[in-house]
C-alpha cells in the first residue's frame, strides 16, 4: 500500500466525521478538531498513564503467549502422538469467544493487571498455537533429515529450522488477533481497575460526561491498535522477506 | 571406506528389506545404486548417513561403527532440502553455521574444525555468485541443486551420498550436473554413492553399479563400469551395451 493513499484515506475519514458532527450537531459527537484539541491537552494530563497501562497489558500478554504457545505448537507439529492427544481439546477450546470468560477470570485472578493480561494471553495463545503447529507440521521430513546430515542436533534444528520456520506463523497470528486483543482489553478494563484506556473512555463517557475527552480516549485506543498492527507489519517486512520476494 | 557386514534391516512390522547383506566400498570410488522403487535403495543411503540404524549386522565407515550422522559424510536429497527463508548464500553456509554453533565437539562437527564462514569460492565454483542473494523460490531447479551441492561440499566431506539428486531436472541440466558432480568428487577425493532409478544415470555415474532387486536383498550384485564419467562415454558402444544389460536385468526382477 502506498503511503499517499493511506493519508488520503485518513483525510476522507476526517471529512466524513466532520460532516457527521455538523449534521448531528450534539455534544455526543464533537468535531475532529475539538477532539484533537482535547487530545493534546489530555496528553499533559492523565491520558499517557492510561495509554501506557493498556500498552503494558497487551505487550506482556503477547510476550507470554509467544513464550508458551511457540514451543507447544512446535512440539504438537512435530509429534503426531502429542497432537492426537491434544487436538480434541484445542478443537473444543479454540472457538470459544474468550471475551465471555472476562467475568470468570476476574473472579479468579481478582483486580489488577493479572486478570487482564491473562484474558488477552488466552486469545493470542490459541491463535499462535494453532498456526505454529500447522507450520511445524508442514516442515517436510526431507528438510529436517538433510539439515541433520549437516551435523545439526536438536538445539541446532531448533535454532536454524524450527524457530525461523515458525516466525511467519507467529506474525500471522499476531496480525489476525491484535484487533481482537485490543477489543477484549477494552472490555476487561471496564471492570475493577482505575488505569487503562478502557477505564478512561468509560469514565469520561458515562460518569463525567466529558465527551471530547471520551473521544480522545477512543482515538488513543485506536492508535494503540493501529500501532500494534503497523508494528507487526514492520516486523513481517523485516523478518520474513523471503515470502514477499518476487 | 565402507564395510557392511551381515546387515539386516526391516521397517516396523514389515518384511526385511536387507537380510544378511554384505557390501564393500573402496575409498574414492564412484558408485551408483540402481533398482526399482521399493527395493530399499533410499533406505540403504539413510543407513549409510546414520539417519537409520540396522536391526542386525553392522556398518563401518572409515573403520568406525556408525551410531549417528558422521561429520565428514555429506547427504544430498532429491528435493534439495534448502531452507526456503534463507538466501542461496545463507543456505550454502548453513553447515558451517551449524558447526560454528556447536564448536569442534567431535560429534556434530569434526574435532579439527575451525570457525569459518566464507562460502564465496564455492558459490563461484558452482556458478552461483550472481544468485547468492536470491531465495530458493526464485531460482531454477538446477541452481537449487547446485546450492545443495555447495552447502555439502563447503564442509569438505570425504563421502558424498546422493538420493535421486537430479531426477526432477530437465535433461541438459541433469547431464551438466552429472559431469560437474564427477569432476568435484575427483577434485576433492570424495567417495561418491548415488542412488537412482534411472538406468542412464547409473551407467554414466557409477564406476561400479550396485543392483538391488525386490526385497529382501541378500547378496550384492555389482556391475563394473570402469569408463563411467568420461565426457564422451555417453556416445560409446560400451555405454549403450551397459544400458541394455541393466535394462534387461531390471526387467528380470
Amino acid at each position: 500500500m502506498k503511503r499517499r493513499d493511506l493519508f488520503l484515506a485518513v483525510a476522507v475519514l476526517l471529512v466524513i466525521w466532520t460532516a457527521a458532527a455538523w449534521i448531528v450537531d450534539k455534544a455526543i459527537l464533537p468535531t475532529p478538531l475539538t477532539v484533537a484539541r482535547v487530545f493534546i491537552t489530555e496528553l499533559g494530563g492523565g491520558l499517557p498513564r492510561h495509554f501506557l497501562a493498556s500498552l503494558w497489558r497487551v505487550l506482556a500478554s503477547t510476550a507470554l503467549a509467544i513464550a508458551l504457545a511457540v514451543p507447544a505448537g512446535l512440539v504438537l507439529g512435530q509429534s503426531k502422538r502429542m497432537d492426537s492427544l491434544f487436538s480434541p481439546f484445542i478443537y473444543l477450546l479454540y472457538p470459544i469467544p474468550k471475551v465471555v470468560l472476562v467475568p470468570v477470570v476476574l473472579l479468579f485472578l481478582g483486580i489488577g493487571d493479572r486478570a487482564k493480561i491473562f484474558i488477552i494471553f488466552l486469545i493470542l495463545f490459541f491463535q499462535i498455537l494453532v498456526l505454529v503447529r500447522d507450520q511445524a507440521a508442514s516442515l517436510r521430513s526431507e528438510l529436517i533429515q538433510s539439515v541433520r546430515s549437516l551435523g545439526a542436533g536438536r538445539r541446532a534444528l531448533f535454532r536454524f529450522v524450527y524457530l525461523p520456520a515458525s516466525l511467519p506463523a507467529i506474525l500471522t497470528a499476531l496480525r489476525q488477533s491484535v484487533g481482537t486483543a485490543v477489543a477484549v482489553l477494552y472490555v476487561a478494563e471496564l471492570f475493577a481497575t482505575q488505569a487503562g484506556l478502557g477505564y478512561y473512555i468509560f469514565l469520561n463517557g458515562s460518569t463525567l460526561f466529558n465527551y471530547p475527552a471520551m473521544y480522545a480516549g477512543v482515538v488513543a485506543m485506536s492508535l494503540l491498535g493501529l500501532g500494534l498492527y503497523f508494528g507487526v507489519d514492520w516486523l513481517e517486512k523485516r523478518l520474513v522477506r523471503w515470502q514477499s520476494a518476487p | 571406506m565402507i564395510q557392511i557386514d551381515a546387515l539386516t534391516y526391516s521397517y516396523t512390522n514389515g518384511p526385511p528389506i536387507f537380510e544378511d547383506f554384505n557390501w564393500r566400498v573402496g575409498r574414492q570410488e564412484s558408485w551408483a545404486i540402481l533398482g526399482p522403487s521399493g527395493c530399499g535403495k533410499t533406505t540403504l543411503l539413510y543407513l549409510l548417513a546414520g539417519l537409520r540404524f540396522p536391526s542386525g549386522g553392522r556398518i563401518l565407515i572409515d573403520g568406525q561403527d556408525l551410531t549417528r550422522p558422521r561429520p565428514k559424510t555429506g547427504l544430498i536429497l532429491q528435493d534439495y532440502g534448502l531452507l526456503p527463508w534463507a538466501s542461496v548464500r545463507q543456505n550454502a553456509a548453513l553447515g558451517l553455521r551449524v558447526r560454528n554453533f556447536y564448536g569442534p565437539d567431535g560429534t556434530h562437527s569434526p574435532r579439527d574444525f575451525k570457525q569459518a564462514g566464507n562460502v564465496n569460492p564455492w558459490l563461484d565454483r558452482l556458478g552461483l555468485l550472481s544468485q547468492a542473494d536470491k531465495y530458493p523460490g526464485q531460482i531454477s531447479g538446477g541452481q537449487r541443486q547446485r546450492t545443495a551441492i555447495a552447502r555439502t561440499l563447503v564442509l569438505q566431506p570425504d563421502l558424498l551420498l546422493m538420493d535421486e539428486p537430479f531426477s526432477s531436472l530437465d535433461a541438459p541440466t541433469r547431464e551438466g550436473l552429472q559431469v560437474l558432480t564427477r569432476e568435484l568428487a575427483a577434485e576433492h577425493e570424495i567417495t561418491l554413492i548415488l542412488v537412482t532409478h534411472a538406468i542412464e544415470e547409473a551407467a554414466f555415474m557409477g564406476e561400479k553399479i550396485l543392483l538391488l532387486g525386490n526385497p529382501p536383498n541378500r547378496a550384492a550384485t555389482v556391475i563394473s563400469n570402469p569408463d563411467a564419467g568420461q565426457p564422451d562415454y555417453r556416445d560409446s558402444v560400451e555405454y549403450q551395451q551397459l544400458c541394455r544389460e541393466l535394462r534387461s536385468r531390471l526387467g528380470e526382477q
